[in-house]
């Protein structure tokens, strides 16, 4: 049972990942593609978080405890998640930005239909 | 390339990539396991530069030049969106309406807003100190303006958000952020070193040394860029009309 649970949140990652892949490619709706990569995203940030864990450990803040008396998760991979969160909105928005100017030029999001070159 | 191959094709590449996957993390360390060698080193150089919240010192004292990296990327897209969400030349601003709110959501939406607004401010000051910091705070900051959209109408929020404002502030701030990593070159050798402030006392607003100022830059350039965003999509969604009417 615990050999199992060792890898489980891994797998649940690489699981995310693949599902948000899976929508990437059957998407007909270009929002929803992009809602389609930001779970992608998520796979990663669970990844990240699951390397990051420790066994009865608390957050990395000491402001309410003191420094040495509990153990605490791996604070190098949560600011790797922060960044991974930022950088996720980010690109998101400009992708959101680009679809709004692909439906007004070509008056559809399905990705199928937009096989022509326009000038 | 039809629907059908490419959908075969995925599902050969997802199986190849998924059974690899498996394979790497049957050899990863096991979950939840006691041997942490960074993240030890982390909360030991944050505590012997006295910041309480140890992801802030990770990202803007020991990662500081990553962050610089990330607000560029979120300066950069910004500026993308900016650009992609104009005005064209084929298109006309409409006033918007005023449209009917339901007197609990306005209610509610004005009692909120300055909560939510403090509770944003509060989450950057105390970045260095519990949980939150520059990032969080500033959305949560720039949401709260937001609320008054819900509450009141578009025109009360653009009174309160000059967006050609906002726009030099996430300037400003990023400029900060730069300017404060330029002084560590000049305080000691190395930019964005956290040797020119003293550390002060442990879990108090001063403690950290240049961690509560990186930390108030990235709170006004997140806060100000989310506005920007929002304004522009607000824009094409509530103003900018095409030719043909929508």
């Amino acid at each position: 049972m615990s050999a199992v649970l060792d890898v489980l949140p891994y797998l649940v990652a690489g699981w995310v990942f693949l599902v948000g892949c899976y929508g990437l490619a059957t998407s007909r709706n270009l929002i929803h593609a992009v809602g389609c990569l930001s779970v992608c995203q998520a796979g990663t940030y669970v990844l990240l978080l699951a390397v990051g864990y420790r066994d009865k450990a608390t957050a990395p803040v000491y402001s309410d405890i003191k420094p040495g008396s509990r153990p605490v998760v791996d604070p190098v991979v949560q600011a790797l998640t922060l960044t991974d969160v930022v950088v996720g909105a980010t690109v998101t928005a400009l992708l959101l930005a680009l679809v709004v100017q692909i439906s007004k030029r070509h008056d559809t999001v399905d990705p199928d239909e937009l096989s022509e070159l326009r000038g | 390339m039809t629907r059908r191959a490419r959908l075969w094709l995925l599902l050969a590449g997802g199986a190849g990539l998924a059974v690899l996957f498996a394979a790497a993390c049957l050899k990863l360390p096991a979950f939840g396991g006691d041997r942490h060698p960074y993240g030890d080193r982390a909360v030991r150089a944050s505590l012997a530069r006295h910041t309480a919240n140890t992801v802030s010192s990770v990202n803007f004292d020991q990662r500081a030049f990553d962050t610089l990296g990330e607000m560029t990327i979120l300066f950069a897209a910004v500026l993308g969106c900016v650009v992609l969400l104009r005005q064209t030349r084929d298109e006309h601003r409409a006033a918007p309406e005023p449209a009917e709110v339901a007197l609990p959501v306005r209610r509610y939406a004005l009692i909120v807003l300055p909560v939510a607004l403090v509770s944003g401010l509060y989450v950057v000051a105390h970045g260095q100190l519990s949980p939150g910091g520059g990032f969080q705070g500033g959305v949560v900051a720039a949401t709260a303006l937001h609320l008054l959209y819900l509450g009141a109408d578009y025109r009360a929020l653009e009174r309160v958000r000059p967006v050609g404002r906002y726009e030099v502030g996430d300037a400003l701030a990023a400029s900060a952020y730069l300017v404060t990593g330029l002084a560590g070159l000049i305080g000691s050798a190395a930019f964005l070193a956290n040797t020119i402030l003293p550390y002060g006392t442990f879990n108090t607003l001063s403690s950290g040394g240049t961690v509560p100022l990186l930390n108030a830059a990235i709170g006004m350039e997140v806060a100000c860029a989310v506005v920007v965003l929002l304004a522009r999509f607000l824009d094409q969604a509530v103003e900018i009309e095409g030719e043909g009417g929508s």
